[in-house]
């Protein structure tokens, strides 16, 4: 049964000559989450492509632990950590050609990380020496966003822009649940929709808005059920099992660079630890809650149904934990040192030319610092 | 900036609604990346008519319809900006760009600054503002302070239809962000002016002298911008009969502001008035005040005054000529600028 003809549904009267403009059906997700690991499936997945996802996963744990110790050694101002999503992270730093594009919010630093940025750049936000840490053509990252899906009109806007010149560029904008409830998330599928733009978004379920459920942030049957109201398909993906939010990706992917318009996946996932340093979990949800999803870690999926085709043994589980301190060791020792500022690049690039008040008051912060280093001078 | 050529070109009264449409044709002919977007600008030309024939000459792919979705418009041309081009974008009236808010806020004014020069918004934000067209609520708000508080925004308004021409040529230039103020009551002003001549415009950032005045003893500066413009020249004519010499200083560009042009003026006069049709409190004159009493203390003869209006929401059509500051409020604050010799404790101010 289509939503159109679910008992109740609004039906007008139609104008003379007015046809729904798509049939509904190929839109919807199917009713349960696509799963791969674990199933028939998982034994045609690329060896490769599983080695790949499980390094990088076993990394991204290690990172988001890391970032969450660096917080409590007070060397990150916030960091809003992964854990228990990576697959979803992994999975989206991984999909993409190096000409796409990749539009992360604040909770995605790890996705930026697998697509090659580096570790300490991507905190520099989350560390606060600056507002982004990385030139985002580099790796075609766009800068970490704060507000919630106001960077998916900024895909759709660039991939549409990429398309107008002919360049075959797909943009993937990544938002979570509460993100859904925004007014761009709605802007932004329809421009994308009524655009046919080369755009995929990836909602990251992972269960709360800081501390709202997702049953208090919609209605819908799905998150991925919204799609049909903009008439692109929607898909509903196992947010833990990285083969399956993979496969669902690429797919889209294909999809959007071939011509076939927008997507949108709803990952469904959990968020291991609390939204930041600053939150409280224990106020919202049970501990018996977190224990099942760690039961449903992404991490032992994946080694599981790698043990099971030998793809993986404990020599190659090791490999990959070491490879994860290595990172570890280099972030901890690199986080360690005080980035170096100059409270004069407070006046660089709020316009492509300095105006004259912008002039002046740069000119009176430097004999504020001189006078600071001269009295530091004189104390000596 | 296009520069005049062929002075034998024929100069005939032109509006300055057809300036700001030229300027677009020109702007896309000139520069392929150039992109106009927003709600009815394609089929119909904009409802006032500003983008008329773009599509039609450059093709929907470079001036397009839109959903009716403001946040979704300036969203959208955020991500057209990170890939090179340059969009100018419609918000149909002053108080529909309000749902675009946050993408200007948090995203368009910073995203340079974020970014360390990486990503700079050359985006132009076309709002068409201000009263005095009987439109009913919601189609004549001024909201240029909220724009003028948002550091990283160039915020411009023409009165002049040369100057609707060369701002927006240079609004579409430049690399920043600019919201380009339309005033919508002057749309149908008309000036001799040639599409194929345009003048020579100062860039973004000047203010120009209209009317100088030849600082005598009664002598004072009228400080205003975009649709007040004209009442204020309209002021210092009617105020010669009354033995005034007012210069007009017309700023043009709010953001950057052009202290040296208005600070000099003051000087000269000594007595200063800022006229502007956005609410006084909190409005745009009281910066202006303050920047003229910080500079020029000790020329000025009378406490720098304000003629804005009234601190109300904006009143329905039939009120409004009640609201907006005319060229008697104009001439009764100049009255009020005679501190020492005829002003007397008490009066209202």
């Amino acid at each position: 049964m289509t939503v159109l003809e679910q008992p109740g549904a609004y039906r007008p009267t139609p104008p003379p000559g007015w046809q729904p403009r798509v049939d509904a059906a190929p839109l919807l997700p199917d009713a349960e989450p696509y799963r791969l690991l674990g199933t028939a499936a998982a034994a045609g997945i690329s060896p490769d492509l599983l080695t790949r996802l499980h390094r990088e996963l076993v990394r991204g744990r290690r990172y988001n632990t890391q970032a969450t110790a660096l917080t409590r050694q007070g060397r990150l101002a916030v960091y809003p950590s992964s854990t228990g999503q990576e697959a979803c992270q992994v999975a989206a730093g991984l999909v993409l050609e190096d000409r796409d594009w990749l539009f992360p919010s604040y909770r995605d630093t790890l996705a930026a990380v697998v697509r090659g940025l580096d570790p300490v750049d991507a905190l520099t936000l989350l560390r606060g020496d600056w507002h982004s840490g990385y030139d985002p053509h580099t790796h075609r990252v766009a800068p970490l966003c704060t507000p919630l899906a106001t960077q998916l009109p900024h895909a759709v806007g660039l991939a549409h822009a990429a398309r107008l010149k002919g360049d075959d560029v797909v943009a993937l904008a990544l938002v979570g649940d509460g993100g859904t409830s925004e007014g761009d998330f709605h802007e932004a599928l329809n421009f994308a929709a009524v655009w046919h733009a080369p755009v995929v978004f990836l909602v990251q379920n992972n269960g709360f808005a800081i501390s709202v459920p997702l049953a208090k942030q919609t209605a819908a049957p799905s998150l991925a059920h919204k799609a049909v109201g903009y008439g692109m398909p929607g898909r509903l993906v196992d947010g833990n099992d990285a083969a399956a939010v993979h496969e669902v990706l690429a797919e889209a992917v294909r999809r959007a660079r071939g011509g076939g318009g927008p997507t949108l996946v709803e990952a469904v996932t959990y968020r291991i630890e609390a939204h930041t340093n600053a939150d409280d979990a224990t106020r919202y949800r049970p501990d018996s809650e977190v224990e099942a999803w760690r039961a449903h870690d992404p991490i032992a999926l994946l080694e599981e149904a790698m043990r099971d085709r030998q793809l993986l043994d404990d020599e190659g589980v090791r490999a990959a934990r070491e490879s994860a301190e290595r990172l570890a060791a280099d972030l901890r020792t690199r986080m360690h040192q005080d980035p170096v500022l100059d409270p004069m690049a407070l006046f660089e690039h709020v316009y492509a030319d300095r105006t004259s008040q912008l002039r002046e008051q740069a000119a009176q912060l430097r004999a504020e610092l001189d006078a600071e280093a001269a009295d530091a001078g004189e104390g000596e | 900036m296009t520069t005049a050529v062929g002075a034998e070109t024929a100069r005939k009264p032109a509006t300055m609604a057809q300036a700001l449409g030229r300027a677009l044709r020109d702007a896309m002919a000139a520069d392929p990346s150039v992109h106009v977007l927003g709600e009815d600008v394609g089929t119909l030309g904009g409802v006032f008519r500003i983008t008329d024939g773009l599509a039609e000459e450059f093709g929907e792919d470079r001036c397009t319809d839109t959903p009716l979705a403001e946040a979704g418009i300036l969203g959208t041309a955020v991500g057209m900006a990170m890939y090179g081009l340059r969009p100018v974008v419609e918000m149909q009236f002053d108080a529909f760009a309000y749902p675009s808010f946050e993408q200007l806020i948090s995203h368009v004014s910073r995203m340079r600054n974020r970014t360390r020069g990486a990503m700079p918004m050359p985006i132009t934000v076309r709002v068409p503002y201000g009263g005095g067209i009987g439109g009913v609520e919601h189609h004549s708000d001024s909201s240029e302070i909220y724009y003028m508080a948002t550091p990283g925004l160039q915020v411009v308004a023409p009165a002049t239809v040369a100057d609707a021409y060369g701002l927006l040529r240079a609004a579409i230039a430049s690399d920043d962000p600019v919201i380009f103020l339309e005033p919508k009551r002057l749309y149908w002003s008309k000036a001799d002016w040639s599409a194929d001549a345009p003048e020579q415009v100062p860039p973004i950032g000047r203010a120009v002298v209209r009317g100088p005045g030849s600082g005598g003893r009664r002598s004072a500066t009228l400080i205003s911008y975009g649709p007040s413009v004209p009442v204020c020249l309209e002021a210092a004519e009617a105020a010669r009969a009354e033995g005034w010499d007012l210069e007009v200083v017309d700023l043009r560009s709010l953001v950057p502001f052009d202290d040296e042009t208005v600070c000099a003026s003051v000087r000269r006069t000594g007595r200063a008035v800022v006229v502007h049709e956005s609410t006084g409190f909190g409005g745009p004159g009281g910066e202006i005040a303050a920047r003229v009493t910080e500079r020029c203390f000790h020329h000025l003869e009378a406490p720098v005054l304000r003629v804005a209006g009234f601190d109300i929401p904006y009143p329905p059509p039939m009120l409004e000529r009640h609201h907006l500051p005319g060229v008697d409020r104009v001439l009764d604050a100049v009255a009020r600028l005679q501190w020492e010799s005829e002003w007397t404790e008490g009066s209202a101010v």
